[in-house]
């Protein structure tokens, strides 16, 4: 039952040709969890617009350009809405959230994954549930494209 | 047992509080994306809509925690991370401290967004 073998040093990425399954987990795992914190430090400076919007700062703006403003022409909207606005009708912003979904939905499997670790479910099949946390981000982040592309493509 | 593959130290408080964190973040992560791409769609959100989602309490207080929560481990992962990578000494003070003061502005922050958001201030 017990066993232990020296999987060398993983911090040392220039092996990585020789890194098995658990070890591109841990890997995985750290590079989605940079992404996540990055973003979040993002996330609230983007909705930080809501402190303006809700002291009456306005802008105007072409309501043709905005999809969550409606009516034509010069509109005088909210900081917080054309901020947002503005962000969502550009197609690199939704393929960067479709990106963020993928890593996101990753980091929360794999961290399902390492809960289980951590309590000593499933030991033996650590390299398969790892596998299997790829496999169900691919088919979650595809089925979440037309969602996440909607008036941009799709 | 076999062996640990874990960044972090067993036992001590941040580790027991980066589960706790986790297992709260991977419900509220998923209600989150859920509600703000499929119940809601991101392209569609308005200042007015934000402000009658964070108006009710339940909401507002699950909202403040997930920042809370996702803060905590975001920066706890990544201090780890540093530490597993080699920091020590006077470096590893000095990341620590500077990623305290970026994670409780941070927090600072989103709670006085939290706040606008839900019409308690500027009303």
């Amino acid at each position: 039952m017990s066993q232990s073998y020296n999987r060398g040093l993983i911090e040392d990425f220039g092996r990585w040709k020789e890194f098995s399954a658990g070890m591109w987990a841990w890997i995985f795992h750290k590079f989605t969890g940079w992404m996540l914190i990055g973003y979040l430090f993002t996330h609230i400076a983007v909705l930080s617009t809501a402190i303006g919007a809700a002291q009456g700062e306005t802008v105007e703006v072409f309501a043709e350009d905005l999809p969550n403003v409606e009516g034509t022409g010069l509109t005088e909207v909210d900081i917080y809405t054309a901020t947002l606005g503005g962000l969502e009708g550009l197609f690199i912003v939704r393929l960067l959230e479709v990106g963020l979904l993928a890593v996101a939905v990753f980091h929360i499997l794999n961290g399902l994954r390492l809960l289980m670790v951590d309590l000593g479910i499933g030991l033996e099949a650590q390299d398969k549930s790892f596998y299997a946390s790829l496999i169900l981000t691919g088919i979650i982040t595809v089925a979440s494209v037309p969602t996440f592309m909607m008036g941009v493509g799709f | 047992m076999a062996e640990r593959y874990s960044s972090f130290a067993p036992g001590g408080t941040a580790w027991l509080l980066q589960r706790i964190t986790a297992a709260f973040l991977v419900v509220v992560l998923a209600f989150h994306f859920f509600q703000l791409h499929f119940v809601n769609h991101a392209a569609e959100v308005t200042f007015a809509g934000t402000e009658v989602r964070m108006s009710n309490l339940g909401y507002f207080l699950t909202m403040v925690l997930f920042l809370i929560a996702g803060a905590f481990h975001g920066i706890n992962g990544v201090y780890n991370a540093l530490v597993n990578q080699g920091l020590e000494g006077t470096p590893k003070k000095v990341v620590l401290a500077v990623l305290t003061i970026a994670g409780v502005g941070l927090v600072v922050q989103g709670i006085w967004v939290a706040l606008a958001m839900s019409g308690m201030i500027y009303q």
